[in-house]
């Protein structure tokens, strides 16, 4: 198996590993995967509940170097945009950013699903407040 | 691809310490070349080029020379006569031989054949191809401890059993089967022993009468020997074993394998097996220390961490480790200058984990988390020190980052997680 270079950098030094308070009210946790498949992935974003902005985002993963790299990838990703916008991010993205070869492009889905389990997480411990905040940042400016 | 596309083991460096990286500690999958057999084998390659069936001349005579020399050889190493060792172009061909050659033999006694599910893939899809066929085919479960029961494969043997087919050492945890009871057996019962003996031969003694072996497949790169050579062990005597030939042509090799031999590959694997003829006693307790030494340092430095199969009955060079929580080929990516390889799901084509520890009853989740080290001739003790220390170093990095350690320390039940995927 080759590894590209940024898989290789995000494995050795993964960015924004670690955890959030997930009983906080501002946190979403997405945990998906399953340990008998191999891979379970945390992802784990804050978001500001006035912007709905992704201020902070963590992730821990059990997988290989390059479910590690996506999802050490999609933290960095989230970070700074709105909900809304996060759940543009496609796996797609992820394996031509990572030029991941076909038989990992499950990892880099694990990691669009982690994103999206972790926001629909934070949406349903803020369902009305969720949706009273507009959708993007561009829309209050 | 781009040229940002690493390979991985790199080009070779110096560590530190002075060893040589990257370290091969992978000798199941194939071992390097002894050097001595190498210059055995090289006069074979240009001065005595001939075709061992040449019966006319004297390069037809030097390579024949060359190959009954190894014939002998081999016979010593295993206890057999050199009449009943067949030469092939190894181990799978050899399985393939045993299996086909005598399930056509035998087809007016029977059509049973009984194998276990921890069997190399040379011996299961023979197996399974013979089922179309029309034979029926028992696959024993193992236990726990990778090993078949007795009393399983007793049940299993009926009046319509021809063969049992059920290897000597396991490619991935090394267990030794019970091959000496099972020969016992199958010889009180007459149904033909054939044994896998790739992992076995020149690591562990081996004698085809006390152990009543019938046919057994060899395989001289798993020894320190070429690739693409082998033999198989057809006994002629107590009781004479017949096979029908898989592969037909000159009638080389008595019929049963025909095809110009590998004269070359042949003395290599002759010389092989005379070097570990010379060398187990000694070869053995050395790669047993040094499997030991590297399952101390591991285990002494880190929780959780498996042994998959016996420790008792096992190849001397053999470790095999599930490491929890932490994803099989992340660690050989953090490993990347040691050669070690995986039973995870994600180092394979299939993405299906091993078979063989799936078989064992260890979770898929621990199937994913193994290593196999694979020590051998060349192994040192300052390599083992190092790799140790590597595994070590970066199981504790790659746990960090895995959320079931995490959840595991909080105190949460993983088998009582829904997880989303399932
Ligand atoms: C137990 C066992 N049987 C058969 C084989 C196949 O041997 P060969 O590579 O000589 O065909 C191997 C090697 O992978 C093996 O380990
Ligand atoms: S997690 Fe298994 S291939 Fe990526």
């Amino acid at each position: 198996m080759s590894y590209s270079d940024k898989v290789l950098d995000h494995y050795s030094n993964p960015r924004n590993v670690g955890s959030l308070d997930k009983s906080s009210q501002d946190v979403g946790t997405g945990l998906v995967g399953a340990p008998e498949c191999g891979d379970v992935m945390k992802l784990q974003i804050k978001v500001n509940p006035q912007t709905s902005v992704i201020e902070d985002a963590k992730f821990k993963t059990f997988g290989c170097g390059s479910a590690i790299a996506s999802s050490s990838l999609a933290t960095e990703w989230v970070k700074g945009k709105t909900v809304e916008e996060a759940l543009q991010i496609k796996n797609t993205e992820i394996v031509k950013e990572l030029s991941l070869p076909p038989v990992k492009i499950h990892c880099s889905v694990l990691a669009e699903d982690a994103i999206r389990a972790a926001i629909h997480d934070w949406k349903k411990k803020n369902n009305g407040v969720a949706q009273n905040v507009p959708a993007t940042t561009e829309a209050r400016q | 691809m781009s040229t940002d596309v690493k390979t991985i083991p790199q080009e070779q460096h110096i560590a530190p310490n002075g060893i040589k990286l990257p370290i091969y500690m992978d000798n199941h999958a194939t071992t390097p070349m002894d050097p001595r057999v190498l210059e055995e084998m090289l006069p074979y390659f240009m001065e005595k080029f001939g075709n061992a069936a040449s019966r006319n001349h004297s390069f037809g005579w030097a390579a024949e020379e060359g190959v009954e020399t190894a014939r002998e050889r081999i016979a010593k190493l295993v206890g057999a006569t050199t009449k009943e060792i067949i030469f092939t172009s190894g181990a799978t061909e050899s399985d393939n031989l045993a299996i086909k050659g005598v399930a056509e033999m035998y087809k007016e006694k029977g059509n049973h054949i009984i194998t276990a599910v921890t069997e190399h893939k040379a011996v299961l899809d023979t197996c399974k191809r013979l089922e179309k066929y029309g034979y029926r085919v028992t696959y024993l479960p193992v236990q726990k401890d990778g090993l078949v029961d007795l009393d399983d494969l007793k049940r299993a043997m009926d009046d319509k059993t021809i063969l049992v087919t059920i290897m000597a050492a396991n490619n991935e945890i090394g267990v030794l089967q019970p091959w000496t009871e099972i020969g016992k057996l199958c010889r009180e019962r007459g149904i033909i022993f054939h044994t896998d003996a790739t992992q076995a031969v020149g690591k562990v003694p081996v004698d085809v009468n006390k152990q009543n072996i019938d046919v057994m497949s060899i395989s001289a790169h798993k020894m320190y020997g070429p690739k693409g050579v082998g033999a198989l062990y057809v006994r002629r005597k107590n009781p004479r074993v017949q096979i029908s030939p898989i592969i037909d042509g000159g009638g080389h090799e008595r019929g049963m394998r025909s095809g110009t031999l590998n004269v070359p590959g042949i003395v290599g694997l002759g010389k092989a097996c005379a070097i570990a003829t010379e060398e187990m006693p000694k070869e053995s307790c050395h790669l047993a220390g040094l499997r030991n030494r590297l399952r101390d340092k591991i285990m002494g430095r880190l929780d959780e961490v498996y042994i998959n199969g016996t420790m008792e009955h096992r190849l001397p060079g053999n470790l095999n480790i599930s490491f929890a929580y932490v994803e099989g080929e992340s660690l050989l990516m953090g490993i990347n200058d040691i050669a070690v390889s995986s039973g995870s799901a994600c180092t394979s084509a299939t993405l299906e984990p091993s078979y063989v520890l799936k078989a064992l009853g260890t979770g898929d989740d621990l199937a994913h988390s193994s290593i196999r080290f694979g020590l051998g001739r060349f192994n040192t003790e300052a390599e083992v020190d190092y790799v140790a220390d590597r595994v070590v170093e970066t199981v504790q990095r790659l746990r960090e980052l895995s959320p079931l350690y995490e959840m595991a320390k909080e105190g949460v039940d993983l088998k009582s997680v829904k997880w989303a995927a399932e």
